[in-house]
């Protein structure tokens, strides 16, 4: 019936952890470093469901786990797009490079 | 190639895509439309998975919260960067490499488990037990505490939102 192989799975992901790594290191724009955050998270998302369906669907914690990873998604995205946007009221920018006041 | 493979193939293959031209378009509006194309492929996956409950919150709380939240804030953002000037900082090219060292070495590592081309699956037909799960959220021997701390996680994130967004009135802006 299921013929996916559990590697096609964990491949995607990693791939997927890796375009959002990416984004977030390489990335001027810091709405843009949220995005690979969000990329990132999904892809952790997509993994712990892999292992849950494929060795551990008796158990609870993997889902457990993948609840607690979106609600930290949904507060992490909600409090850094509120410092970005107090940020640029204040100074006038998203750029993450020009975000240097705490700079020694 | 059974039917589900090929399913598989076409939608981690456009999510994949999708999630590459978020890091690397230069509209910052269009980034945030591929990103919702890519939540979507992983709400796919999910399906695919066999967990139908978690299908439903990536598309409620991914797609119809977060991705609307970046929406808006690109829109608020706007106009700041100009769309001709570079997107990438001046490393780029080191997380380049970082990225395809982390990506090769985790398949390199993950290949030596016995496990991992397995296709045998825990999960029934029937997808996850939703009862179960419930019950596991609010079990004092189970997941009661670390739901509420992400209860309170979520409750001080609220707020901090809010502090950090609002606009005051007189002090120093």
């Amino acid at each position: 019936m299921n013929s996916i192989p559990m590697s096609w799975y964990l491949v995607f992901s990693i791939g997927l952890f890796c375009i959002g790594l990416f984004g977030v290191l390489a990335r001027k724009n810091a709405v843009a470093i949220i995005m690979g955050l969000e990329l990132m998270l999904n892809a952790v998302n997509v993994n712990l469901l892999a292992f849950w369906s494929y060795l551990y669907a008796d158990g609870m914690s993997g889902l457990v786990f993948v609840t607690i990873v979106f609600a930290v998604a949904a507060a992490e995205s909600a409090v850094g797009l509120a410092l970005i946007i107090s940020a640029y009221r204040r100074r006038n920018t998203v750029i993450a490079e020009d975000m240097n006041v705490l700079k020694g | 190639m059974t039917p589900m493979q090929i399913v598989f193939l076409l939608v981690a293959s456009v999510t994949l895509a999708s999630a590459v031209m978020v890091v690397s378009t230069r509209r910052m509006f269009h980034a945030a439309l591929w990103l919702i194309l890519t939540l979507l492929g992983v709400a796919i996956l999910f399906a695919l998975l066999e967990s139908r409950f978690f299908t439903i919150v990536q598309v409620v709380v991914y797609v119809g919260a977060i991705a609307i939240l970046v929406l808006f804030a690109v829109m608020l953002t706007r106009h700041v960067m100009s769309e001709d000037q570079p997107q990438l900082n001046r490393s780029w090219w080191i997380a380049s490499l970082a990225t395809i060292g982390l990506f090769t070495g985790m398949v390199l590592v993950m290949r030596t488990w016995p496990i991992f081309t397995t296709t045998q699956r825990a999960v029934g037909p029937g997808g996850e037990d939703l009862q179960k799960l419930g019950f596991a959220f609010v079990d004092p021997s189970g997941f009661m505490i670390p739901f509420e701390i992400v209860s309170v996680l979520l409750l001080a994130a609220l707020i901090g939102a809010v502090f950090i967004a609002a606009e005051r009135k007189g002090g120093k802006g």
